[in-house]
């Protein structure tokens, strides 16, 4: 069981909703958004959830009372609709005020990427990651898997700062069955180690960096991984600490690329604190995806599945090889 | 409903006309300041702090039992300034200060100035913190309530029809909302822009307990609010006080652009020679 297939939201909402009992402080909000878990949270704590309505503008200012009242609030919505329709919401209410007045608000954004993939443009979510990383006192989670969405629900109780946890919205297996001790504060995990190269990603394609980490590594060939799931605040002195020694870092990310993203994280560390190492980004160039088909489908479009990805890597290690 | 004495609604009319100069007084030394709007709110602003409307202490600002009221239309809003100067809340000192590097006033007033419990600066947030707010005291069980200053053309902002509808449906009736109803926005009258009325009738149909009355007699004000305050009604309140945008300024009362306008230093001086 615990290895299977789980929602990111599924098992969180679950989890919250058996705090919810014994603490009373707890408020979830939800913009007329759903999940089957959800049902039973809405039935067992009815004082203290509520749907406001497709109002995502209202769903964040609602939040704030609330959390200005002490309760830790869970503002739940669809990813590209609670990040860009209630930016100015977010920027006012949430991330002004914190800086004077403690607020413990989590904004649930569930649908990153193209989870919603034949929904098309405007249900998937390119932009969250850059826009909202410009809000200072907020911070941004991206989890990879349930597990690690789980382990966000008591950080989230406990840290009384607002945050937003973007969540894939199809159910995903955990990135990997080591127990290895996460650590919420440095905010990354290694979970492959190779020499050359790194693969650094977030979210979804994580589980992309691993498989072809997996399929390099049948060809004799290691590389690294490193799972990046908080981007903001960054751990950028272990995060540089733990790049130094490589040669290639390739950026993966089910968003939007030059533009301030996962790449323009890790652009950002490279150019002011460490030399020699080339940057290779990739995600999604400066285009919306209109084309129909499954999540796969859509990154073989713009040459982000699997084989593409693989084969990009080994290019840039034959480049290397040659150069030697 | 009590009745209160001729005395008392003197002092209230004197305080806001105190107030009034005082708020001339702050936009001599600071231009910045939007006048015109922050004219038309000193009586709503008078009649609810010095009529004890709201519960509130100033020397213990987030008290736990104050009523929480929230300045939506926070430019408009200097004319609180020497109020809660009065009050204990400020230093009257500061009042020579407002827009000064280092001082705590700005021309838009933030929470790190005792009294203020939000940010105001972006118009139509306000309404829907206060329905949370609303929210928490009921589930609190706290008998405190939530006010709400609004501008008429602060209404357009599609965020506060949300918390409209949210309130309403909800039947926050520790809510009580203030349109400072002074019929000018930024560019022209309301109603060249988009007519607002009928007002109250808009109100009602999203479910409020509506009331209308003159927003510069301070004793239709005490007396409309105490009554929103008293009602039976499982309703929000909204009270639609009318008013004049630049009220005590002849020249700005009949100037469309009065939001944009200020006065130089001499004309101030003038006025507050004469009747103001």
């Amino acid at each position: 069981m615990k290895n299977e297939p789980q929602a990111m939201r599924d098992v969180f909402i679950e989890t919250l909703c058996q705090r919810m009992k014994k603490n009373k402080k707890i408020f979830f909000l939800s913009a007329d958004f759903g999940s089957p878990k959800l049902d039973r949270l809405r039935f067992e704590h009815k004082d203290r959830f509520l749907n406001v309505g497709i109002a995502e503008q209202n769903l964040i200012n609602v939040a704030t009372g609330l959390a200005l009242e002490g309760f830790s609030v869970y503002a739940y919505g669809l990813a590209p609709f609670i990040s860009m329709r209630a930016y100015e919401q977010i920027r006012v209410n949430i991330s002004l005020q914190s800086q004077l007045r403690e607020i413990n608000i989590n904004l649930i954004s569930v649908g990153a990427g193209l989870s919603y993939e034949v929904s098309g443009p405007t249900h998937h979510c390119l932009e969250d990651i850059t826009i909202l990383r410009a809000l200072p006192g907020l911070m941004f989670f991206s989890p990879s898997d349930w597990v690690l969405a789980q382990k966000l629900v008591d950080f989230s109780i406990k840290v009384k700062k607002p945050k937003y946890l973007r969540f894939d919205a199809k159910p995903l297996p955990p990135v990997c069955f080591a127990k290895e001790k996460i650590d919420l504060n440095q905010g990354f995990r290694v979970l492959k180690e190779g020499a050359k190269l790194c693969l650094v990603s977030t979210g979804y394609f994580t589980h992309t960096a691993m498989k072809v980490a997996e399929l390099l590594g049948e060809e004799g060939i290691a590389v690294s991984v490193i799972d990046v799931f908080k981007l903001k605040p960054f751990a950028s002195g272990l995060f540089q600490q733990a790049i130094k020694k490589f040669n290639f870092i390739v950026t993966l990310e089910e968003g939007f690329i030059n533009k301030g993203g996962l790449d323009s994280i890790v652009a950002e560390i490279i150019g002011t604190k460490q030399r020699g190492i080339e940057l290779i980004r990739l995600g999604f160039n400066d285009a919306y995806v209109f084309d129909i088909g499954n999540r796969q489908q859509l990154h073989k479009t713009v040459n982000l599945d699997q084989l593409s990805i693989l084969k990009r890597v080994k290019k840039i290690l034959k480049k290397s090889n040659n150069q030697e | 409903m009590q009745k209160r004495s001729n005395k008392f609604y003197g002092f209230l009319k004197k305080k806001s006309d105190w107030a009034r100069r005082e708020t001339l007084k702050i936009h001599k030394i600071a231009q910045e300041t939007r006048l015109a709007s922050s004219l038309s709110a000193v009586e709503i602003f008078s009649v609810l702090y010095y009529g004890k409307l709201i519960k509130f202490s100033s020397q213990d600002v987030r008290w736990d039992k104050r009523d929480r009221f929230i300045i939506s239309k926070g430019h408009g809003a200097i004319s609180l300034y020497p109020i809660l100067a009065d009050l204990g809340f400020l230093k009257k000192e500061e009042l020579k200060d407002v827009c000064k590097y280092g001082s705590r006033l700005g021309g838009i007033p933030d929470p790190v100035i005792p009294g203020f419990e939000t940010i105001n600066g972006s118009l139509g947030h306000g309404l829907g913190v206060a329905c949370g707010i609303a929210i928490a005291l009921k589930r609190k069980k706290a008998k405190e309530k939530v006010f709400v200053l609004m501008g008429d053309g602060e209404l357009y902002e599609g965020s506060v029809w949300e918390a409209l509808m949210f309130a309403g449906e909800h039947k926050l009736d520790n809510l009580i909302l203030i349109v400072d109803n002074n019929k000018v926005c930024m560019l022209d009258y309301c109603h060249n822009v988009i007519d607002l009325e009928p007002l109250g009738d808009k109100f009602s149909e999203f479910k409020w307990q509506v009331k209308r009355t003159d927003g510069h007699s301070v004793k239709s004000l005490y007396q409309a609010i105490k009554d929103l305050k008293d009602v039976k009604s499982q309703k929000p309140r909204v009270l639609i006080a009318d008013t004049i945008k630049g009220k005590g300024v002849p020249r700005l009362e009949i100037d469309a652009l009065s939001h944009i306008k200020n006065l130089k230093a001499e004309e101030v001086d003038v006025l507050l020679r004469g009747v103001v």
